[in-house]
């Protein structure tokens, strides 16, 4: 019973990593058919985020608040990875709307500025580099309406965008000299401390289960929670899922559909980001950390399907579980007498990169019955 | 793009044999051992790209998983230059068995004594591997983005299992070729180098004239039809599972063989042969070439490599950008690639922008629907 319910909690806890970082990137792909590859690059933002808001809460003014710098990098990792999303989809995905596979290669390119960014620019002026966008991008949209009609707009768009540049550099040059360790560049893996009410066990019915890990749990179960009543309660919720289901539709009835695109997609950036604050919180963070992540998100798509979260949730605890039982071996604990030749191959496959294989062989099983995954869009086209 | 455009410029496919050809003939003279040797490691690259070509450009299948037929095609050839220069290690076997204690030779390495096994395994295997991935992904009608991430996924899969087995094929050490032994001779060597350049100079050369030979006729019609409109072909009468299994396995057998090459002239195989970014710079080559021209792929595999040594060697750090860059801008900017622009109007284009050629009278509602109809689909 112990064993289960530890092979249990390692399982969802696995699935809940998965199920954070795959969730903006089923809704893009339920949305816009496009699949974000820079998406693991977007989590590696996040989890820099979190290592650049624990550096600054060390600094003497918020030194007292120190301990609740987790919960504050949250939302800033949401906001960093959301903007740095709102650009990409306002620079480049719009343009490829409609044909997914180049935006595959786009996103790729994308992917691999990021990671080179992250290595060869310091972190406090990529923050200040961050900082400018988020100005430059929302200022403008905060001018009374008298202003945004006016034929002198883009004048004032202009102006806000040096403003934000300028606001931009400031904030850089400020962190750099007062955090030294973000002033240099380096390609090297950085380390988050979890704060000291992280640290440590808890134990239920029993069984000790690291507090990080309960943490992770409970940043998922509330973004899960927070995706799915924006999407059913909100009006642009209901908006998104309208153009989800059918986007000429919508855009007849009078729906922007881009501004539905833009929402949707820095919002799913935004989920990425806050899946590289709990991935930080794992291991350390490097220009590399969203790869490790990125395939199996999306095995996650491929198995839940499109347009639905409950299949996103239940194939993410699915593989979580799946890959916590193979990969440790668990079957053989839990039947120790089983024939030989089953205990060897439940060996051969008992490490996590194994694991992978055996997993990846069962989803190829599976899409053979299933080939839209768990919870297909009904429908009678030829394509979909 | 029409199916016009597939139809070669002779006086580019002239040309670029008198380059070609010059090249080849001059190259081993000209260059130090250093630069032919990388000249014919991108000429081995450039017969994947062209397995690229035929399954993107062609058929409209974005795999991002050729990496896998590549290491497989170069494992094949280790595998049998490993085993038949061991007769000086204990048992007779390869000598990295002897540091995770295997004394008995695995059983799928025992064919690999045989040459001829190896030469038809080098293509064969890939293929067949191909093909079966092939098939369990088109059977049940999965394509577009879907086909693309699930090859990825299954690269990443034969990287972890090929990491991960020391006992059976020294995992993350790859296995190294060139102390080996052929006909007596290092295969390492410069001479022995020499000659592998000549193999992959023809090999590429013949390559070339078999995809075009693939795409010829009715058979490279039903690929163009599937890449444009897949449920048309099926309606049609034709099963598209068939023809996109069949150039599937055919750009798998060309990975295999361009990894065979590669690996002979790198002198080692890898895992590393199958990590995800080196499958998708295989995309990248063709896409910057021009899809669908299959000369393209050729010349955007060996430049672009040309090109990353080049900025590699002077600044390590920008490759990266430029590489990302090059991925926006080509896909962005350029669609059809360098290729398919100079093919299309694209120099005139340039020239009438500049007021340099006059510019000519079309039929304005045609073109504009035609864009339109493109955008929609």
């Amino acid at each position: 019973m112990e064993l289960l319910l530890d092979s249990l909690f390692n399982g969802v806890a696995i699935g809940s990593v998965l199920l954070v970082a795959a969730l903006g990137l089923a809704i893009v792909f339920g949305l816009m058919g496009v699949i974000n590859l820079a998406h693991g690059e977007l989590m590696m933002l996040g989890a820099y985020t979190t290592y650049v808001t624990q550096l600054i809460f060390k600094l003497p003014i918020l030194k007292p608040f120190y301990n609740s710098y987790i919960i504050v990098s949250i939302f800033l990792a949401f906001i960093v990875s959301g903007v740095v999303g709102i650009l990409l989809e306002k620079t480049i995905i719009r343009k490829l709307y409609g044909s997914p596979l180049e935006t595959l290669l786009a996103t790729w390119g994308v992917s691999l500025i990021l990671q080179q960014f992250v290595r060869s620019v310091p972190l406090a002026y990529g923050t200040g580099l961050v900082i400018s966008l988020l100005i430059g991008l929302f200022l403008p949209t905060t001018f009374p309406s008298k202003i945004k009609e006016s034929i002198n707009f883009k004048y004032f768009k202009f102006s806000s965008w040096i403003f934000a540049a300028l606001t931009g550099v400031l904030t850089g040059s400020v962190i750099s000299s007062s955090v030294s360790k973000l002033s240099r560049a380096s390609a090297r893996n950085v380390d988050v401390t979890a704060p000291s009410w992280m640290r440590g066990q808890v134990e239920i019915i029993g069984t000790a289960f690291p507090k990080t890990r309960l943490m992770i749990i409970v940043i998922t179960l509330i973004s899960v929670i927070a995706i799915t009543l924006f999407l059913n309660q909100s009006a642009w919720g209901m908006r998104i899922r309208a153009v989800t289901q059918n986007r000429q539709m919508s855009d007849c009835l009078g729906i922007s559909t881009e501004k539905v695109d833009i929402i949707t997609f820095g919002i799913g950036s935004g989920l990425a980001g806050v899946a590289g604050v709990a991935v930080s919180l794992l291991g350390s963070v490097g220009p590399n950390v969203g790869g490790n992540y990125i395939v199996g998100c999306f095995m996650v798509v491929v198995l839940g399907g499109v347009g639905n979260l409950l299949g996103t949730v239940l194939a993410s605890f699915g593989i979580g579980i799946m890959t916590d039982l193979i990969g440790a071996g668990r079957l053989l604990s839990i039947w120790p007498d089983m024939p030989l030749f089953l205990s060897n191959t439940i060996n051969f496959f008992a490490t996590t990169s194994m694991a992978r294989v055996m997993i990846f062989a069962l989803i190829v099983i599976f899409l053979q019955f299933k080939p839209t995954g768990l919870f297909p869009q009904k429908g009678r086209m030829v394509e979909n | 793009m029409s199916l016009s455009k597939i139809k070669f410029d002779k006086k580019i496919v002239l040309s670029f044999w008198i380059i070609l050809i010059a090249l080849i003939i001059a190259a081993p003279t000209l260059l130090p051992v250093f630069r032919l040797n990388l000249l014919g490691r991108y000429l081995s690259l450039s017969i994947v790209a062209l397995g690229v070509d035929l399954i993107w450009g062609y058929t409209g299948l974005l795999s991002l998983g050729q990496g896998i037929f590549f290491a497989l095609g170069g494992y094949c050839a280790a595998m049998y230059l490993q085993i038949t220069s061991s007769s000086e290690f204990p048992n007779n076997i390869p000598e990295f068995f002897a540091l995770y204690g295997v004394e008995k030779l695995p059983f799928f390495w025992e064919p690999f004594r045989s040459p001829i096994f190896t030469f038809l395994a080098i293509w064969i295997i890939p293929a067949l591997v191909a093909g079966l991935i092939g098939f369990l992904v088109f059977r049940n009608r999965i394509k577009g983005v879907y086909f693309s991430i699930l090859t990825q996924a299954s690269l990443l899969v034969f990287f972890n299992f090929f990491n991960g087995q020391q006992k059976l094929i020294n995992g993350t050490n790859g296995l190294k070729t060139d102390v080996t032994q052929l006909f007596g001779q290092m295969v390492g060597s410069e001479s022995m180098q020499r000659i592998f350049f000549w193999i992959t100079a023809i090999l590429v050369i013949a390559a070339w004239f078999f995809a075009k030979w693939v795409v010829k006729g009715r058979f490279g019609n039903i690929l163009i039809g599937i890449r444009d409109d897949e449920p048309r072909v099926r309606f049609t009468g034709y099963n598209p599972v068939i023809f996109k299994t069949i150039i599937f396995s055919i750009a798998g057998g060309l990975a295999g063989i361009s990894g065979a090459l590669y690996t002979v002239q790198s002198g080692i195989v890898s895992p590393q042969f199958m990590t995800v970014p080196f499958s998708i710079e295989m995309v990248i080559w063709v896409a910057v070439g021009g899809r669908g021209t299959l000369l393209g792929a050729i010349l955007g595999a060996v430049f672009i490599n040309y090109a990353k040594s080049l900025v590699s060697e002077a600044l390590p750090a920008s490759w990266m950008f430029i590489q990302g860059g090059l991925f926006i801008l080509v896909v962005t900017a350029l669609p059809e690639g360098v290729l398919g622009w100079i093919q299309g109007d694209g120099p005139r284009n340039l020239l009438q922008r500049f007021g340099l050629k006059r510019k000519i009278e079309t039929y304005p509602s045609l073109e504009v629907n035609n864009k339109e109809g493109n955008n929609e689909k």
